[in-house]
Order: C-alpha cells, then sequence, then structure tokens
C-alpha cells in the first residue's frame, strides 16, 4: 500500500490507518464509479441540451436554440405551468394536512391510535402504481371528471391525487421536529389562561415552522417528480409536465427535452438545497 | 400525551380533516378496486361484483404466474446489484472524515430527488444505439482500428470489418440496469445508517487480535450489521417490484413486469377486475415485506436492550 500511495505523489502523507477505509483505492474507484454512474446520464441530459445539433450526440457548439424552441412550445409551458401550480396548491394543503395529523399523533391517546398511524403510513408505502389506478377508477366511477372545467379547477383531480400521497409525508417530517416540543410551555399557557386554540397558534405553530417549511418543500418536490400517479389522474383533457414530456419521449430523445428537463432538475436542486440549508441551521440552532 | 376526551374540540378539530381526506381519497379508492378484484367484466365499462375468486385464480394462470415470477426475479437481481455496490459506498461514506461524509451522502440522496421521467430520459440517451456509450465505443473502435492500421495489422480486420453498435436498450438488462440506477440510494441509506451506528472498537479488536479486513469484515461488520442490510435489502426490493416507469420505457416486449401488466388492464385492455386482483396481489406482496422488515428491526430493538 505504501508504494502505491508513493506511486501517486502521497510521499508526504501519514500511512493509511485500519480504520481509515476511505482512503483505500479500491474503495475510491468503488465511490468515484458510483457516482458517474448516477450522475454521468444526468449531466449529459444537461449539457447537451445546449449543444447545437439535432443528432445531439456531437458536441456542435453552445446554443439557447432549444431552451427559446420549448418556450415556444404553447404545450410544454402550458404543461409547466399546470405542473407547478398543482405543486402549489398541493404543498399548501399537504401541510396543513400533515400538521393536523403530526399534532393529533403527538398530542393525543385515543382508541385505535396504532391503527391510525399505520393506516397514516400506508400512502408511503403502497406501490405507486396501486394508488394510480385506484385513484384513477375512482374519479372515472364517481363521476368526478374535472378535465373539463376552467383552469384551473380541471387540475383537482390531479391535486387531490397529490395531496393524499404527500400529506402523510409531510407529516412525518413535522412530527419529528414535533418531538423536540417541551409540553411545559404549552401547561404553562393553559394556565396562565390561553385558549386550546391560542396555544396552538401561538406557540406549537412557531415551534413546528421549521418542520412546516421542511414539509413543504419535501410536498412540493413530491409533487413536481411524481410520474406514475399524475399519469393515471390526468384524463386526456388535461396537460401535465411529466405527461407531456412522457409522450415526446416515447416518440424520439430531442434536445427540446433535454431543455424543458434542464429547468425541471435545475427547480429541484435549488428547493434540495434550500431545505437542507434550512435543516442545517435547524439543526445547528437546536445544537447551540 | 392527553386522553382525547380532556379536550374533544381541539381533538376533533384537528383530527377530522386528515382523517376524512384519507378516507375519502385514499381508502375509498382502495376499497373500491377492492371490490372490483371479486368481480367480473359484464359489458364495456359495467362491473358486477360477484363475490367470486375468478380474478385471483386467472391471474395464477401461468402468463401472468411467468410474468410475477420474472418481475420478483429482476427486483431480486436489482437488489442484489445495489446490495454488491452500495455497501462499499457506504463503507466510504461512513468512514470518511465529517465533511466529505455529509457530501458524499448529499451527492447519493440528489438524484433520488430528480424527476424518475427525467432520470429514465437521461439513461436512454446514454444507452441507446446513437447514445453516449455506443459512440464512446465506436470512437474507442476507431482508435483502435487506427493504431492497427500504423502497426501494420490494418489488413487483417481484426475488429471487424465496421463498428457494430451494441444494442443497449430495450431488453431486460437496460431495465436491471435501469432500476439499479434508480434503487440505488434506496440500499445506501439504511446501510449508511446501520453502519454508522455500529462500535468502531469491535472492528479495531478485531484487527489488532490478528484477523486481516476482508476476515473483520466477514465475521463482525456483516453480522453487526445484518439487520441494516435487510432493512435495505426490502427497502429497494419493494419499489423496485411495483416499478412501472423503467420497464415501461427501457424494456422491449419480454422485459414487462407487473406493473405493466396491471397498467395495461386500466388502460388499453379496459379489464379492470383483472386489474384489481393484480393490484392486490402486488400489494400483498409489498405488505409481507413491510412486516418482514418490522420483525427484523424489531428483533433489532431487542438485541440492543440486552
Amino acid at each position: 500500500m505504501s508504494s502505491l500511495s508513493k506511486m501517486f505523489g502521497r510521499k508526504d502523507r501519514a500511512e493509511i490507518g485500519p480504520l481509515e477505509y476511505h482512503r483505500r483505492i479500491w474503495l475510491r474507484v468503488t465511490v468515484a464509479l458510483t457516482l458517474i454512474f448516477l450522475y454521468m446520464p444526468i449531466l449529459t441530459l444537461m449539457a447537451f441540451s445546449f449543444n447545437d445539433s439535432k443528432r445531439n450526440i456531437v458536441w456542435r457548439g453552445f446554443t439557447f436554440k432549444y431552451y427559446e424552441k420549448a418556450i415556444n412550445n404553447s404545450e410544454l409551458i402550458e404543461a409547466f405551468l399546470n405542473s407547478l401550480t398543482i405543486a402549489f396548491v398541493s404543498t399548501i394543503a399537504s401541510v396543513i394536512l400533515g400538521a393536523l395529523t403530526a399534532y393529533v399523533l403527538w398530542r393525543f391517546r385515543f382508541p385505535f391510535r396504532a391503527v391510525y398511524e399505520g393506516t397514516m403510513a400506508l400512502p408511503v408505502v403502497i406501490p405507486e402504481i396501486c394508488m394510480g389506478v385506484a385513484l384513477m377508477v375512482f374519479f372515472l366511477r364517481t363521476g368526478f371528471n374535472t378535465g373539463g372545467w376552467v383552469w384551473p379547477f380541471n387540475l383537482s383531480a390531479i391535486t387531490i391525487a397529490h395531496i393524499a400521497f404527500s400529506f402523510p409525508f409531510a407529516a412525518i417530517v413535522i412530527r419529528a421536529r414535533l418531538e423536540s416540543f417541551n409540553t411545559e410551555l404549552s401547561e404553562s399557557a393553559k394556565d396562565l389562561g390561553a385558549s386550546e386554540f391560542q396555544v396552538f397558534k401561538d406557540i406549537i405553530v412557531p415551534h413546528m415552522k421549521p418542520g412546516l417549511i421542511a414539509g413543504a418543500l419535501l410536498a412540493f418536490t413530491l409533487s413536481l417528480d411524481d410520474f406514475v400517479i399524475t399519469f393515471f389522474t390526468s384524463g386526456p383533457g388535461t396537460l401535465t409536465f411529466p405527461v407531456k414530456i412522457y409522450s415526446m419521449v416515447r416518440f424520439s430523445v430531442t434536445p427540446e427535452v433535454n431543455a424543458a428537463s434542464t429547468v425541471l432538475i435545475v427547480i429541484t436542486v435549488i428547493i434540495t438545497a434550500l431545505a437542507l440549508r434550512l435543516q442545517n441551521r435547524n439543526n445547528m440552532m437546536q445544537a447551540g | 400525551m392527553d386522553n382525547w376526551r380532556k379536550s374533544a374540540g381541539a381533538f376533533w378539530a384537528s383530527f377530522l380533516p386528515p382523517t376524512v381526506w384519507l378516507v375519502a381519497f385514499f381508502l375509498a379508492p382502495l376499497s373500491l378496486i377492492w371490490m372490483f378484484s371479486f368481480g367480473v367484466k359484464s359489458g364495456i365499462t359495467d362491473i358486477d361484483i360477484t363475490w367470486t375468486f375468478q380474478q385471483y385464480a386467472r391471474a395464477l394462470e401461468p402468463l401472468y404466474l411467468e410474468i410475477f415470477a420474472k418481475s420478483l426475479w429482476m427486483a431480486a437481481v436489482t437488489t442484489f446489484i445495489c446490495l454488491i455496490i452500495g455497501f462499499p459506498v457506504a463503507i466510504a461514506i461512513v468512514f470518511a472524515p465529517p465533511k466529505a461524509r455529509m457530501w458524499l451522502l448529499l451527492l447519493v440522496i440528489l438524484p433520488f430527488w430528480t424527476n424518475l421521467l427525467i432520470r429514465t430520459y437521461a439513461l436512454i440517451a446514454v444507452l441507446r444505439t446513437r447514445g453516449h456509450v455506443n459512440f464512446t465505443l465506436e470512437w474507442a473502435w476507431e482508435n483502435a482500428n487506427g493504431l492497427l492500421t500504423f502497426i501494420g495489422l490494418g489488413s487483417f480486420n481484426l475488429l471487424g470489418d465496421k463498428f457494430e453498435p451494441l444494442a443497449l436498450l430495450y431488453n431486460n438488462t437496460a431495465v436491471v440496469v435501469g432500476l439499479v440506477y434508480v434503487a440505488l440510494p434506496f440500499m445506501v441509506l439504511p446501510l449508511y445508517a446501520a453502519l454508522d451506528r455500529l462500535d468502531r472498537t469491535f472492528i479495531e479488536a478485531s484487527l489488532d487480535l490478528g484477523a486481516g479486513h476482508i476476515r473483520t469484515f466477514w465475521s463482525v461488520v456483516v453480522p453487526l450489521a445484518l439487520p441494516g442490510i435487510a432493512s435495505g435489502i426490502v427497502i429497494t426490493f419493494i419499489p423496485t417490484l411495483g416499478s412501472f416507469l423503467t420497464p415501461d420505457l427501457l424494456g422491449g416486449t419480454d422485459s414487462q413486469m407487473i406493473a405493466n401488466v396491471i397498467e395495461r388492464q386500466f388502460k388499453s385492455a379496459n379489464d379492470w377486475p383483472f386489474g384489481a386482483a393484480l393490484s392486490f396481489l402486488l400489494m400483498y406482496v409489498t405488505f409481507f415485506g413491510l412486516a418482514l422488515r418490522a420483525l427484523l428491526t424489531r428483533r433489532e430493538g431487542i438485541g440492543d436492550r440486552t
């Protein structure tokens, strides 16, 4: 091993300790190859959205042409706006419902509480395809055909479905935050005459806030990333981004899809970065 | 925790909204297709619920059993590959210095947040006949051929007359590659959590007492991380088994998995009762896996206390 590290010009560095597995060459190579496997496709997709070539494989120079083309594709833009609207509404509803779920499970003892908790976790664990077909059949059978309604109400079915699978996720995140709440605070507020609602509004919700934000960001990305459930709940009249991309991808690989995908990836990465930043700050605040 | 009776008003106000939503838009739809799974089609859109097991019996016909077996096999292969790749990666992350560890974890999780459809599409662009992999191979072939000509072996056609692009897409291998690509974070995270909890002094003791790294790995690390390994296997296996998009976009005609058959029943084949029965079979397999995982983690909890 030492001769190897000499070969790589690391004479100045200390010998690899027995537990410093991360410094062993074969592990480094494995990690590097794994990361290449994970990122190479996404990064090439993003890079080739700027490529001035229809064949999309040889680099022919930098261009924004396909972004212009994507912006001028009215169906694509409509689908994109629809998806953002769905994600936005779904996020607000998911945070409210998730916060209430977390609060109930955190605060109250009631009959069949464990069953309730398990049922609430079901949307998180059951296969997406099962939930997708169930909702599709449900909307068709109950005649809840929102496709013909005026915008944005034509997106109701998809939004309802998104809320149904997002809010249990939000509830998990918010519940984790509630665990750190000091119940003496709410008890003393009650002793001092605060009503149930005042305690909730002025003490518990402010404490929940980081959890609410984290839950909101999670719900937003979940909604924006979902394909399967959107695919099954969107009627023929409603265009959403994943479904539009799906139909484009089935035909061929085009730089326009690359451009649109790049925009979506950038949005998700920004949101994820924000979420992590917030989480880090919270952890630091808790530690300090 | 308060008894709900003590402040019934607050309880109902916070209990009802999420419960109503879950019942109306999750449990009711599931119950509906559960009932359909015991029915028969009696018209284009009519379904008679006769409480027959006919649809489930049909799901056990060789054709569908084969697809079930194939899905299980594909999910198993994917899980195994994820375990082989994920274990060294998890080890490297756990033993990395804190800062690098945070970045590596982030890098492993990040693709997870990217739209599944976009990731699958990115793989198509890489693997297709005129894709990046074949392009690189062609380039390598041309250069190798050029080199052979240069050293005077060009006339022997050692590498064949013409570069033949590999058919990397629309077959079972492509589906497994796609599934591994999607599922890898599912495996790395539980493994990381298990290895992170592991007491390092055990490893040190084992190394001090003369066991090599490989022996230490098999007799110390693996047994101690076993609950995490089991958890990772279940967490990877379940979503992989039910995946729809990857086999749909990357697979050929013979690489359909169970979710694709379900989709067909609900869309083009328009046979809801049969599709419902298949959905519930898939769900039962999922529940079985989750119960198994709960059992394993509970055993781990007991082990911690003693």
